[in-house]
């Protein structure tokens, strides 16, 4: 039935309904734009006396670029771009080679290994982290080079342990196939690396994203191993840190800039990604 | 679980491989490697006996020393000597039980690491053994190597990601954990020397009567209200909307999804740390409210500063950051819920309250139980949304803890901020303790998690 031939109470509802969904996507988009906003904004300062700035300019993204005296923008970048790409392939070959394993092999500790990762993650994450800084700290590894490897270690080392959606896309891959390959004489090796690799390329890619956007989106451990060593900052540090009060008033607007740089990139990937987080969340019995 | 037990039942087991092998398989145990050796499997038996050369070498050097000082965390205190030549004062370096403590924890697991080939030697001795007693030839190394990519392929795979679990999460939880037992604190100045003091930590945590107890349990209520209310405001409102949403009366229903999902998009930090920003009391929002002439000049919402405000505030910029998840989670669920039943219950003459109370709730816990519970034990431990916005404030004067710090903020104020290591530990200990109890129950209820194994 066509809009205009509803009776006129459903008219209003149906019409009230679509305010009231404009309402909510308001209010759930409006710091997205604030940011947007803030990081054109021509006056400097943390707060501004009105909700819209009055002036627009692109001095804040090339502040970014060109003002290294407290903050070096583009040093935290390729920081963060170094510890993302290598934890990443690190990640990955882990978490793929543990969902492979549980959920296509049967082997006699497999419920045992499902278990302990279960009960591992019930602990805060947070916990190890302080603990793992504190051990490199020992050894001298929290300034200086050895930094880097210290975030890798901590991104990628427990990766293990997050296998779940790697896993619930190999459960769904027909068993009979594996069965074929046997039978014409593959080994699990060759079963695994010439059948089941190349039909997951997906949540390969998934996996590949996803954890290289880790580093990106994760500003907790970061922070506490990089401490006060500004050369080791990741971005998310970096932002961070400019909002601390001695920084707020010079560099508000250029936060808002970063912020919406980082943004683009992740919110892209994640874009493209979000069919599988939707299939592993929704699908969550397996 | 008895019928896995069953199926993967070997007829190698290390008591039967000890009560039924030669002195041959028995002396393994002792010399790692025997076994393979005189079975002329080498190079596993060097392998074998190579590594128990090495550890044994390690234990006489540092190892037995280490484990002896862990018992006491070390007595020595750093010393100031006179120094006559110089005439100056020179520091002596004294014992830092952190150092002990971590080498003690390392040696333990060396140790554990030791049982663990013994076993090995043990069993592959037992093998070879029963080879030969049925005629066969012991495999060759090749031919194990080849077994690891095809029936061992499980301990090629999983030997890394386990290692590193190991070496980056589980020894530094026992590190940590192993400091609730200790007064590793700033208080009474046992940063570099400390003891054990056995569980005297966890008395004075869960006492009602010290201040530290008060603290703790008004922290741990604090943590399972937010919990609670923030798993399942999110839940509901996400269910709620998504059915809106999906309304056959809506227009453009992918445009109004995406405005949502926009916000799962963006890093978590920068979009909390934005709302803090427009949250203050000059911030964006209080700034709108006066254009507007909801407030007068000067006033401002207590948004962070006063403790109800504060409270509502982080759970609704919690329904802010988590419903569009919920959304995303439950679309495709909700249009996979039977039509019949809608029209069954039309039928019978339920009204929308009811058919989504009776109807739409229990078919979407039912098929989203497991991830609720990721949900709510993520809550528990969600550092970000209260460390960003109101970092724990409102906070009394004379208490660590703020009004919303939640078990893990309060954990990463006491120790990084503050150095109570040991209080940190138990904390985090007690919030496992919180989660598991919590997930047990749910998991008990759910029974989903049972038919891990059925659609196979």
């Amino acid at each position: 039935m066509k809009f205009r031939k509803y009776p006129f109470k459903k008219k209003v509802l149906v019409t009230l309904a679509h305010v009231f969904l404009a309402v909510l996507a308001f209010i759930w988009l409006v710091p997205i734009f604030w940011v947007i906003l803030t990081s054109f904004r021509g006056t400097k300062g943390s707060y501004s006396s009105t909700f819209i700035p009055t002036s627009f300019t692109l001095d804040n993204y090339k502040k970014l670029f060109t003002d290294f005296s407290v903050f070096n923008f583009p040093q935290m970048l390729v920081n963060t771009f170094l510890i993302a790409i290598i934890s990443c392939l690190i990640s990955t070959f882990f978490v793929i080679s543990v969902a492979f394993a549980l959920s296509r092999l049967r082997f006699r500790s497999r419920k045992t290994i499902m278990d302990a990762a279960m009960i591992i993650k019930l602990f805060p994450g947070f916990m190890s982290m302080i603990a793992v800084y504190y051990i490199f700290k020992m050894f001298g590894w929290t300034n200086g080079p050895m930094l880097r490897v210290a975030m890798i270690a901590v991104y990628a080392g427990g990766a293990g342990t997050g296998y779940h959606i790697a896993k619930g896309f190999f459960d769904t891959i027909p068993y009979a196939l594996d069965e074929a390959a046997l039978l014409d004489g593959a080994n699990k090796w060759l079963t695994m690396t010439k059948i089941i690799m190349p039909l997951s390329k997906p949540i390969i890619v998934y996996t590949l994203l996803t954890s290289f956007a880790g580093p990106f989106k994760d500003f907790m451990l970061a922070k506490v191993l990089a401490g006060p060593n500004k050369e080791y900052y990741t971005v998310a540090v970096g932002l961070y840190q400019m909002l601390d009060i001695e920084y707020i008033d010079q560099w508000f607007c250029s936060f808002a800039a970063g912020a919406v740089i980082i943004s683009i990139p992740i919110a892209i990937l994640f874009l493209k990604t979000q069919k599988y987080y939707v299939e592993s969340v929704s699908g969550a019995i397996k | 679980m008895k019928a896995r037990k069953e199926a993967f039942q070997t007829e190698y087991s290390f008591s039967r491989a000890i009560k039924e092998g030669s002195a041959v398989v028995k002396l393994s145990a002792v010399i790692l490697g025997l076994g393979c050796l005189v079975r002329k499997q080498l190079v596993k038996g060097f392998m074998l006996l190579f590594t128990e050369i090495l550890i044994i070498a390690f234990m006489l050097r540092e190892g037995i020393f280490n484990l002896k000082k862990l018992i006491t965390l070390g007595e020595v205190e750093q010393q100031k000597v006179w120094n006559e030549a110089k005439s100056i004062y020179e520091y002596v370096e004294g014992d830092r039980s952190l150092i002990i403590l971590l080498y003690g924890i390392i040696t333990l697991a060396i140790v554990l690491c030791t049982l663990i080939l013994v076993r090995i030697s043990v069993m592959n001795a037992f093998r070879a053994e029963k080879c030969v007693k049925n005629g066969k030839k012991p495999p060759s190394f090749y031919e194990e190597v080849r077994e690891l990519f095809d029936k061992n392929l499980h301990k090629t795979l999983l030997f890394l990601p386990i290692a590193g679990v190991l070496i980056f999460t589980v020894l530094p939880l026992i590190f940590m954990m192993s400091m609730a037992f200790t007064n590793y604190s700033v208080e009474n100045s046992k940063l570099v020397l400390f003891d054990w003091v056995g569980l005297r930590n966890f008395k004075n945590m869960i006492s009602f009567g010290g201040s530290l107890g008060k603290t703790f349990w008004s922290v741990l209520g604090w943590t399972l209200v937010w919990a609670v209310a923030a798993t399942f405001s999110n839940y509901i409102l996400g269910i709620l909307l998504a059915m809106f949403i999906n309304w056959k009366e809506i227009r453009w229903q992918k445009f109004w999804r995406f405005c949502f999902v926009l916000t799962v998009a963006i890093p978590h930090f920068v979009s909390l740390l934005i709302i803090r920003q427009m949250l203050q009391p000059e911030g964006a929002v209080n700034i709108l409210l006066r254009n507007i002439g909801f407030l007068g000049a000067k006033e401002s919402l207590p948004f962070f500063t006063d403790v109800t405000w504060a409270r509502v505030s982080v759970i609704l910029i919690n329904i802010w950051v988590g419903v569009p998840y919920t959304l995303l989670q439950v679309t495709g669920i909700l249009q996979n819920i039977p039509g019949e039943l809608y029209d069954a219950a039309k039928v019978d003459g339920a009204g929308p309250f009811m058919t989504f109370r009776k109807i739409t709730l229990p078919y979407m816990l039912f098929v989203t139980m497991p991830s609720l519970i990721t949900t709510f034990t993520g809550n528990v431990n969600n550092f970000n949304v209260i460390f960003l916005t109101s970092r724990g404030f409102p906070r009394a004067v004379e208490s660590t803890a703020g009004k919303t710090d939640l078990l893990i903020t309060w954990l990463y104020k006491l120790t990084i901020e503050n150095q109570y290591f040991d209080i940190g530990a138990v904390i985090g200990i007690m919030t496992f303790v919180t989660l598991s109890i919590a997930s047990l129950i749910s998991f008990r209820l759910s029974g989903s998690y049972k038919n891990e194994e059925g659609f196979r």
